[in-house]
């Protein structure tokens, strides 16, 4: 069976893109943020993960309000990054690992989540830039497969529904034939608002509070509606739903524990307070 | 609680809801369209037919003519896909943020930076 070596949370800002671009690493607006990598790049080094099931949103590359799918799993062979608007540089496409997708895909629906497939899906910077971060070196070592949850258009579904979709995912990879290490990618938050006379909120007490949860006690955010999240977290804050997903995806199988790699918490890039997590399942 | 029960309003926060993605469709469907930059460059060409195309509603029009972001949440915009037509003028988001709060953009990187002491 494949095995399940941890999870990994962080930002997507796009702005980390055109830092990326510029090779702004050392820059001192720059550098508290990208600082936090290193001892993930070494865990990652020492790891070898093959796979990486990526939990993100999509911010209207892929999807448009036409059709908004709550939960869509890719299922293709490769995830193409793509002109966005703004003028990020579009990073390298993302090998798929379509055996693992149709394992999800199956069982999800199995499990009563009635999801949305897609064979060909583009992937904004929610799932191009964690790779570019995880692996600055290019050329990923990885294939992925993308979980896209909407946090676009409300009703957004629930952190409760989150967590569990998060778990049945896990139960997937946990079941799947296979040899291969994976890891959980939560691609997202944490507080931060783009827009209204309240643009600009961030909440550093409920981020870190929100960031020790997912040690101690992983359910914790699971007690707040939408509607109370939107509040704490700003609009854009509710992001954090990612993490959540890639929390309880590291509740299956053998031993239900975690231990922290290591974590950065920085503010501001951009608009946001940005998180970073790395934990590797313990039993 | 029953789902038509209003939910209590958070300050200067428009959740982007059912009511908001149906007001806005057209605008939010205008600013998807700038993901190819052949639209932006044609938008750029002619503003008024691009938005014509598009059956803009007049308050929408008159809020991407006046650049306002308020007035384009108003007329029903979204925030991811508004961004894509702020990135045609070059504004990043901290100028959307001090356009908003009525502040500079110097005043709202500072309040930005004092979110984190």
């Amino acid at each position: 069976m494949a095995k399940i070596i941890g999870g990994l949370g962080t930002s997507h800002i796009p702005a980390i893109g055109g830092a990326i671009h510029k090779g702004l690493q050392q820059d001192p607006y720059w550098k508290p943020f990208f600082d936090g990598f290193p001892p993930i790049h070494e865990w990652l080094k020492a790891q070898k993960p093959d796979v990486m099931v990526i939990f993100y949103n999509d911010h209207g590359l892929n999807f448009f309000l036409d059709k908004m799918p709550t939960f869509a799993v890719g299922a293709a062979p490769q995830y193409v990054n793509s002109d966005e608007g703004w003028g990020i540089p579009s990073l390298e496409p993302l090998k798929g690992e379509v055996d693992l997708s149709w394992q999800i895909i199956n069982h999800l629906v199995d499990k009563e989540f009635d999801i949305t497939t897609c064979q060909e899906l583009l992937v904004d910077h929610a799932c191009s830039l964690p790779l570019k971060l995880f692996f600055p070196e290019g050329n990923y070592p990885v294939t992925v497969v993308p979980v896209c949850i909407n946090t676009v258009q409300f009703p957004l579904p629930k952190a409760h529904r989150v967590y569990a979709l998060g778990r049945a995912v896990g139960e997937a990879v946990a079941a799947w034939n296979s040899s291969k290490k994976v890891a959980f990618i939560a691609s997202g938050g944490l507080s931060h608002q783009l827009e209204g006379t309240r643009a600009g909120f961030i909440n550093k007490d409920f981020d870190l509070k929100f960031m020790e949860s997912l040690l101690t006690n992983p359910e914790w955010a699971t007690q707040f509606s939408i509607h109370e999240l939107v509040e704490k977290t700003g609009t854009q804050g509710v992001e954090l739903l990612a993490w959540l997903a890639m929390r309880a995806a590291l509740t299956v199988g053998e031993g239900a524990g975690v231990r922290k790699v290591h974590s950065n918490y920085h503010i501001p890039i951009s608009n946001t307070a940005t998180g970073l997590l790395a934990l590797e399942k313990v039993a | 609680m029953a789902s038509n029960t209003p939910l209590p309003k958070i300050p200067g926060t428009t959740p982007f809801d059912g009511e908001q993605a149906r007001k806005g469709y057209a605008l939010n469907k205008m600013c998807f369209s700038f993901n190819s930059a052949e639209n932006r460059a044609e938008f750029k060409n002619d503003e008024e037919a691009y938005m014509r195309k598009y059956g803009l509603t007049e308050p929408q029009a008159a809020a991407i003519r006046a650049k306002n972001v308020l007035q384009l949440l108003d007329a029903g915009g979204n925030a991811y896909y508004l961004a894509k037509f702020a990135g045609i003028f070059g504004l990043d988001m901290q100028d959307i943020g001090a356009q908003q709060t009525g502040m500079t953009k110097e005043e709202f990187k500072a309040k930005l930076v004092a979110a984190g002491k």
